[in-house]
């Protein structure tokens, strides 16, 4: 048991002592020093003239946003097609049909979002064609845009900074070549060198140990793996994502991947400062989201290593505690760690089945999307953390009776009704979604439909509902991980998260990146004794406090009647 | 229109041949000098191709260490867990079978020594591991069909024992299809 708890605490060690280098790095990149990798430079000035850009034409908020949705758009449009005509395409050796209409659409916007939820199973759902040149491509740039949205913000927080808050295109590219390309090649080389396929042969077809005739889904998965963790995406090649035996071989390959989807969200809180020169603005964030994130794993690791007390009713031995949907290799103590890290991060890749996790681990897995702000996603982590710091800047300029000012900049109503919206927003899609659901399936549980509602949950009572709040959440945190054993391939499913996926993602973006746009157009006032400093412990724990409120109040009548209730019948 | 639309989709065209088609093709290039070529590691069984490495295969039969329950059944062109919640009733019912058909095949050892790994369905459905509890509780059942003293099997298991990741993180845990295949060679 000891050295698994080890294990855990190794890999937090090191993700932390590779995000600082990490984040200094990043800050030179967006800041135009010089670093190691500028050999790089011929290369993307190649790829700029190819595109038509000029990477040096600066860029107000607004023209950031149109540039940021218009590539979306486009990226949303090649994908659906490509979905819908995948079967009759080349590099499809497993002879995978195209998708239906609504499962092509819930694809498309799902790795668009950096979201990662998968309606489908990759053995057969999608082809080598799709899998490369779709979703392996819509990885990069889905994470490479959020990181040029954190660019943005970082710019226009800076001083001295008015409406030039650099270019689009060039904060987009630099992400893709100078983080996520050599980080990823670096995971993909070390997966292939563990026993990932990387080959694009076709399925095997053996025979087995008792002469059985077997086939084996394969692929040129390493690649996809590696970035699916760089750019906290989380879709797996196979249907059992990193629980899959050649998608996550070893426990070694189990480090690395937990290493790979938490070293950009951490070292991008570290880029913060240094690139602002706020190294204690950082550093206090950073405590912050450290606390939330123990506070959601340690009683899951808890409860995992203790077992199943149903299963214990049974008689037999929990030596290594609960293992329903958990592969030995790694064990419950892991799991557990690996199943709140990918919530709290947007990443979504599981390395065990979380419909199978206890009540109460559950119950922290949903609450990790539910806040969506400590560490986070490919910059996203960071955008919903920005939030609940002007929340809490105006909270707290209430209290002392003062002008709220975030970094030299007053922050006034507008700002304000724009975060608390984004604040709002998110619990409003989650639990609306939930509601409707809950409401066809309860009145209209044999609608003739193609899945009837009443068919949809793998599980009864309590824990079918965390099935359907679990979608949503997972949705709308942008997160892709799942409580798998809910039908969810379906029109239902399938259109209504997409619409959530969309409001999840793009919202939260947006509002972030108007907010600093607008306040960097404001009068620059230098601090004073007066000042409300955010780089204190104290205005660390108001934010901690303000986003504990606002997820607490939202989400907790819904953990009642799901994880909770279910915690308190079997326990 | 000229300064958005037709920069993103030329900066797309020339991303999706990057990160589609250069960057999986030169891990696939390296990839070929790994072990397994890229295309899996393979076991073989007097030069036949019997399985992989990394995937479980069933077992089921008295004279071979099982394996674990799998909700697909341990077929690889697909993989998946059971995605039952431990508060499920029906879920339970089964482990209680699956519990009850191990005491038959085993009736010398204890209930409480049925470590759970051995009743529970993995997450992919493809575990090749089972605990080593998992590989001695086993041991009396095999010793008596196969008549091989019950010391030679525990040497057999420990052999087979993959210890701790660099002897002190995470979990210990032997492979069922190299156990299996030790043993058949085991005279």
């Amino acid at each position: 048991m000891s050295t698994e708890i080890l294990g855990i605490l190794l890999v937090f060690v090191i993700t932390i002592i590779l995000a600082i280098p990490l984040g200094k790095y990043i800050a030179k990149v967006f800041s135009g020093e010089r670093t190691i990798t500028d050999f790089m430079k011929p290369f993307e000035r190649f790829i700029f003239k190819l595109s038509g850009i000029n990477p040096d034409r600066e860029m107000n908020w607004k023209q950031h946003m149109v540039a940021l949705l218009t590539i979306n758009m486009v990226w949303f449009i090649y994908a659906f097609v490509m979905f819908l005509i995948q079967g009759s395409l080349f590099l499809n050796p497993d002879g995978n049909p195209s998708m239906t209409p609504d499962l092509a659409f819930n694809t498309a916007i799902s790795f668009l979002v950096n979201c990662n939820l998968q309606d489908y199973s990759g053995e057969t759902g999608v082809t080598y064609f799709t899998q490369l040149f779709v979703i392996t491509f819509l990885m990069f740039v889905s994470a490479a845009t959020g990181i040029a949205a954190m660019a943005v913000i970082l710019r226009a927080m800076k001083e001295k900074v008015t409406d030039k808050l650099g270019n689009f295109f060039n904060y987009f590219l630099l992400s893709c070549t100078r983080i996520l390309l050599p980080l990823s090649l670096i995971t993909a080389l070390l997966l292939a060198f563990n026993g990932t396929p990387s080959s694009y042969a076709a399925k095997a077809s053996i025979k087995d140990f008792h002469g059985n005739n077997i086939t084996v889904s394969r692929g040129p998965a390493a690649g996809m793996i590696a970035i699916k963790h760089i750019g906290t995406n989380g879709g797996g090649w196979f249907g059992a994502n990193s629980a899959h035996p050649l998608e996550n071989p070893n426990y070694f390959t189990n480090m690395l991947e937990l290493v790979a989807q938490f070293i950009i969200p951490a070292a991008l809180i570290f880029a913060l400062g240094f690139y602002l020169k706020k190294k204690k603005l950082a550093y206090v964030i950073f405590g912050i989201m450290t606390l939330g994130f123990l506070l959601l794993v340690l009683p899951t690791i808890y409860y995992e290593l203790k077992g199943s007390p149903t299963i214990e009713k049974l008689g037999i031995a929990q030596t290594t505690g609960a293992m329903e949907g958990k592969e030995v290799r790694f064990g419950p103590a892991n799991s557990g760690y690996w199943s709140i890290l990918t919530t709290v991060i947007s990443t979504g890749s599981v390395n065990s089945m979380h419909d199978s996790s206890m009540p109460v681990s559950g119950a922290m897995q949903m609450l990790a999307m539910m806040t969506n702000a400590f560490y986070g996603g490919c910059g996203a982590g960071f955008l919903n953390y920005y939030i609940f710091i002007l929340i809490a800047v105006f909270i707290s300029g209430l209290m002392v009776g003062r002008t709220p000012e975030l970094l030299g900049r007053k922050v006034e109503a507008k700002e304000i009704k724009i975060a608390a919206i984004i604040a709002l927003l998110h619990p409003f899609i989650i639990l609306a979604g939930t509601a409707l659901s809950t409401y066809i399936l309860i009145h209209n549980p044999n609608a003739n439909w193609a899945v009837k509602p009443s068919t949809w949950l793998n599980n009864p009572g309590f824990h079918g509902f965390s099935e359907m709040l679990y979608q949503y959440t997972s949705c709308a945190a942008n997160n892709g991980s799942g409580f798998e054993g809910l039908a969810d391939n379906n029109i239902w499913w399938n259109i209504s998260t997409g619409f959530v996926l969309i409001l999840g993602r793009y919202i939260p973006i947006i509002g972030p990146i108007a907010i600093a746009g607008i306040l960097a157009q404001k009068k620059y006032i230098p601090e004073a004794g007066g000042t409300l400093r955010t780089d204190t412990i104290t205005f660390g724990l108001v934010t901690f406090g303000v986003i504990t409120i606002i997820a607490a109040l939202a989400f907790f009548p819904a953990l009642v009647l799901g994880p909770l209730a279910e915690y308190f019948s079997i326990y | 229109m000229k300064n958005y639309l037709l920069p993103s989709l030329r900066l797309t065209l020339v991303l999706i041949v990057l990160f589609g088609g250069i960057y999986p093709f030169s891990i696939f290039l390296f990839g070929k000098l790994s072990k397994g070529h890229g295309d899996g590691i393979t076991i073989s069984k007097n030069n036949q191709v019997i399985g992989f490495e990394n995937l479980g295969q069933n077992f089921t039969e008295d004279k071979y260490f099982c394996s674990r329950p799998s909700a697909v059944n341990y077929n690889a062109s697909g993989s998946g867990g059971s995605n039952k919640a431990t508060s499920n009733p029906d879920y339970l019912k089964e482990v209680s079978a699956r519990i009850d058909t191990f005491m038959k095949h085993n009736p010398h050892i204890r209930k409480e020594d049925i470590p759970s790994d051995l009743v529970t369905a993995s997450g992919s459905g493809l575990d090749p591991d089972i605990s080593i509890e998992g590989a001695l509780v086993q041991i009396p059942r095999i010793a008596k069909i196969r008549k091989i003293p019950f010391n030679k099997l525990k040497d057999l298991v420990d052999a087979h024992s993959e210890k701790s990741f660099l002897g002190c993180f995470g979990p210990s845990k032997i492979n069922v299809l190299k156990l299996n295949l030790a043993l058949d060679s085991l005279k």
